[in-house]
């Protein structure tokens, strides 16, 4: 088991109003099966036994699923593992004497809370506006009588899975949220269920996430390369061509 | 305390149906006049939300994440039951009510238990209608796969993100109600106490997590779905923020604790590689339908697990239990992994681990069908440990997981407190001393979705319940004692870190209120508990101030909270002088190591009421006995 030292360059920002720089820290002792989180876990017990306030970062799950984490590393959302969110990087990724800039995720529609802790409540207004089938408690028919292809249940999973993290949003030199509102509308646009509202979801999440202040998609593939889970660009293609046909 | 279960008489199969129409309902246009409101996101208190609202009443909903949808629930991987017998293997709601209450050791409500297994059916409807993407055979039609506990496939899935698919969907239907103004939802706002007026539950106070504000909010009924207490024991599979704050204060407030000691211990998560580590990373039960568990027959074999030739392999669960093997339940799985440990059978650098393995599954069914069935697990295991699963067996380790124990409720989920409901894994009801597999995300829709809408009801047409005003001087007062106690975490300023009294707290727990226990373990657990609380308000730093965003504040005030509610698991676990599912005495083990339970004079409820913390924990116990009038009592066999 080998340790490191790791130098940190770490955003701190006191408040939304603050303007925010870069501080720098030195671990020296960091090991390799730790995990990136734990290892910022490490220097904040240091920072609180010295007295300074401790760097704040969300985080819940710690297994990739919440979609809580949402650091910027390097100036990559997530870090420099494919398809890993970032509680799940380890610091086996890293070599001694290595440097690591840890950013918030900057986009206007996420202003900063603390340091590196940001107000994603946008995409849950995206998802308020449209992203459901609406069935009351009580309403659903025997589960077997809505049948579903293999392959259409198993692609709106894929799109399903999204953990609604922003890392796309980050990534996205538009600060686009075009890959969560469209892993949203692909997934239940896709299923039988989704038919009734399909129209009038497509429609409302993409005005919403207009008004919310993310940019359009330029079809850059930013947020592909960093989505946690994968989740593939062709989401935006349904979104869009699902856009077009509800509004001619 | 008086605790009156009020289970509705008449057969089993009647009790909920006949209760439903005894319910008192409250008009439409009476809904629009009550608040609720309904603290946690996860499984329970988002399907709570969504349904109280689609009725009608004035919903707010309080979570400690900054969306509702991040909620514990989602990490929730392997399945949810439901009697469908869509396998045509012989399923029915009997089956799976029965499984569920022998599977929980006989410690759980025949008629709790008994109206989850019909609800079941129910939340796979539901789930489907929303667009939950269940697992499906090429027909079209849903796929079941088995757990550990049953002989038939019943476990419905979304690969192995089972928890994740219908917590969404139980968000989306919450997010729907926000759209449409029924629900107000309050992100990143914690509850720190319930307001009582009257001897009602009649409110709450939080604290703003983004400007460290109290505030103060009123209700005619509270539901309480905050998920259970297991980060009590520092390492867990439970999510950072999950804690007993919520529920310690109500039961602060006079509302009883329910057999605090049953935790369920789940057999198949990584191991601990160090002191660092901040959580432990659950591997699913489905893992055991196709990998088998085994360690080396010899003492110190340390050869690669994959140069073990088959008859220097001890399959134990398949040998000890031949007719469940590897699904056996969780807590024979878990006692099991650390009987073969303390005899010196374990692998990996701390010996604390068995394997898990693949290799005949694949050589069976081929990379591909394996890859298909647990890819994602796979991965997530690569991830952790840089080692390959589909090559070497994957090391697993227990470790702590579920809380079957919670607040006390009565058969329409109310604790003792009148218009406190609790749902979710946050109350006692269902699953007695023993969780079996998929049951969880079972029960929290099965309490979200189908019974809080109407019990809540019920409690609002029977109460005359006057409005009350956020400045009645109950509110005043609460949020005063909230704002006092953060003082006091803020004022002691010590030199010893927040971390490092939560970590040794929970290696008193895990190492003598854990797997199994023992009285004079117990005795000496109490001891240690009451001394380093007592350390802890001496010594404890916590950083910055209370009026700003403050993580470590945050968990300051649950740890404080986690120190009362471990003296009384341990308590609990002593006064219950017998063995029952996970609750494993030392002293009392059948002659093959299976709990041996004492009906005579253990088949209650343990339902503590507080009293005070003065040095010790002053509480008193209460006991609600268990009748069985349908099911016959047995010792477990799973052989």
């Amino acid at each position: 088991m080998s340790t490191m030292k790791i130098n940190l360059k770490i955003w701190r920002q006191k408040n939304t109003q603050d303007k925010g720089g870069f501080q720098d820290y030195t671990l020296d002792n960091v090991n390799e099966h730790m995990s990136f989180l734990e290892m910022l876990d490490v220097l904040n017990e240091k920072l609180i036994m010295d007295g300074i306030d401790p760097v704040e970062f969300d985080y819940d799950c710690r297994e990739g699923i919440c979609g809580s984490c949402n650091l910027v590393i390097n100036g990559r959302a997530h870090g420099p593992k494919h398809k890993t969110a970032a509680c799940q990087l380890h610091m086996r990724n890293y070599s001694d004497g290595d440097t690591i800039v840890i950013e918030p995720p900057r986009a206007a529609a996420f202003p900063v809370i603390k340091d590196l802790v940001v107000d994603r409540s946008a995409l849950d207004r995206i998802i308020e506006v449209g992203g459901y089938v609406s069935v009351n408690t009580g309403q659903a028919p025997e589960a077997n009588l809505i049948p579903v292809k293999k392959d259409v249940s198993e692609q709106a999973f894929d799109y399903a899975t999204c953990i609604g993290c922003g890392a796309c949003v980050a990534a996205c030199p538009n600060s686009s949220a075009s890959l969560f509102t469209g892993a949203k509308v692909a997934h239940l646009n896709s299923l039988p269920q989704g038919q009734p509202e399909r129209d009038q979801r497509t429609i409302a999440m993409v005005e919403q996430m207009e008004k919310e202040g993310f940019g359009d998609c330029s079809n850059y593939a930013e947020c592909e390369a960093v989505c946690p889970v994968g989740i593939s660009i062709s989401a935006i293609a349904e979104m869009r061509r699902d856009y077009m046909k509800a509004i001619l | 305390m008086k605790l009156d279960p009020k289970v509705p008489s008449g057969p089993l199969e009647k009790k909920w149906e006949q209760h439903l129409q005894d319910i008192k309902l409250v008009s439409p246009n009476n809904k629009r006049k009550h608040n609720v409101i309904v603290v946690g996101t996860g499984l329970a208190g988002a399907s709570a939300a969504a349904s109280l609202a689609e009725l009608g009443y004035n919903v707010k909903t309080f979570c400690i994440q900054d969306s509702a949808r991040r909620a514990h629930s989602i990490a929730a991987q392997g399945g949810i039951n439901a009697a469908k017998n869509y396998q045509n293997d012989g399923d029915s709601v009997w089956r799976l009510f029965y499984d569920t209450i022998k599977g929980g050791d006989y410690r759980s409500r025949e008629a709790n238990v008994y109206r989850l297994a019909e609800n079941s059916n129910n939340i796979i409807d539901q789930a489907v209608a929303q667009g939950v993407p269940f697992g499906r055979d090429y027909g079209g039609l849903l796929d079941n796969r088995s757990f550990g506990g049953a002989q038939v496939s019943r476990t419905f899935y979304s690969r192995g993100q089972t928890g994740q698919q219908l917590l969404l969907g139980a968000y989306q239907a919450m997010m729907r109600q926000v759209h449409t103004g029924k629900i107000e939802d309050h992100p990143r706002q914690e509850m720190l106490d319930l307001v009582l007026v009257d001897g009602k539950a009649r409110g709450i106070i939080t604290r703003d997590l983004v400007n460290g504000t109290i505030q103060k909010w009123e209700a005619d009924a509270v539901v309480l779905c905050t998920g259970g207490y297991g980060n009590v024991f520092y390492l867990s599979t439970n999510a950072k923020n999950s804690n007993v704050t919520a529920a310690w204060r109500c039961h602060k407030r006079g509302a009883a604790f329910a057999n605090p000691c049953y935790v369920q211990i789940h057999p198949t998560c990584i191991p601990v590689s160090g002191d660092y580590q901040s959580k432990l990373t659950l591997m699913s039960e489905s893992l055991r339908n196709d990998g088998r568990v085994w360690v080396p027959r010899k003492k110190g074999d340390d050869r690669h697990p994959n140069e073990i030739p088959e008859e220097e392999r001890y399959y134990y669960l398949e040998e000890r239990y031949p007719s469940f093997g590897n699904l056996v339940p969780r807590d024979v799985a878990s006692r099991n992994a650390k009987m073969v440990c303390d005899e010196g059978l374990g692998v990996g650098e701390t010996g604390l681990a068995v394997y898990l393995d693949f290799r005949d599954a694949i050589k069976r069914d081929g990379k591909e069908t394996i890859a298909a069935r647990y890819g994602n697990l796979f991965d997530m295991y690569e991830n952790i440990t840089d080692e390959n699963p589909y090559e070497v067996p994957m090391r697993i380790f227990p470790a702590v997981h579920y809380t079957m124990g919670g607040l006390w409720v009565d058969y329409n989920l109310m604790s003792n407190i009148p218009g406190l409901f609790v749902a979710g894994e946050a109350n006692f009801s269902d699953h007695g001393a023993n969780r079996l597999g998929a049951s969880a995300l079972m029960q929290g829709l099965s309490d979200g979705y189908f019974i809080i809408p109407y019990t809540v009801g019920n409690y609002i047409a029977g109460e005359d319940l006057e409005k009350v005003s956020t400045d009645h001087e109950a509110f005043d007062k609460a949020a005063k004692e909230s704002q006092g106690q953060l003082d006091k975490l803020l004022a002691v300023k010590g030199d010893k870190s927040l971390i490092e009294f939560h970590r040794e707290l929970g290696k008193i727990m895990w190492d003598k209120v854990g797997i199994s226990r023992s009285k004079e373990g117990l005795e000496s657990a109490i001891e240690e508990i009451r001394a380093l609380r007592e350390d802890f308000w001496k010594n404890v730093r916590v950083p910055g101030e209370s009026n700003y965003y403050n993580k470590y504040l945050e968990f300051a005030a649950r740890i404080a909270d986690f120190f009362e509610l471990a003296e009384l698991m341990a308590l609990d676990a002593l006064d219950r002088d017998e063995s029952c599912g996970c609750h494993l005495r030392d002293e009392y083990q059948t002659e093959e190591g299976e709990a041996l339970r004492n009906d005579e004079d253990f088949s209650y409820v343990s339902a503590w009421e507080f009293l005070g913390v003065n040095g010790k924990l002053e509480t008193k116990l209460h006991k609600e006995d268990l009748e069985f009038e349908f099911v016959e009592l047995k010792q477990r066999s799973y052989k």
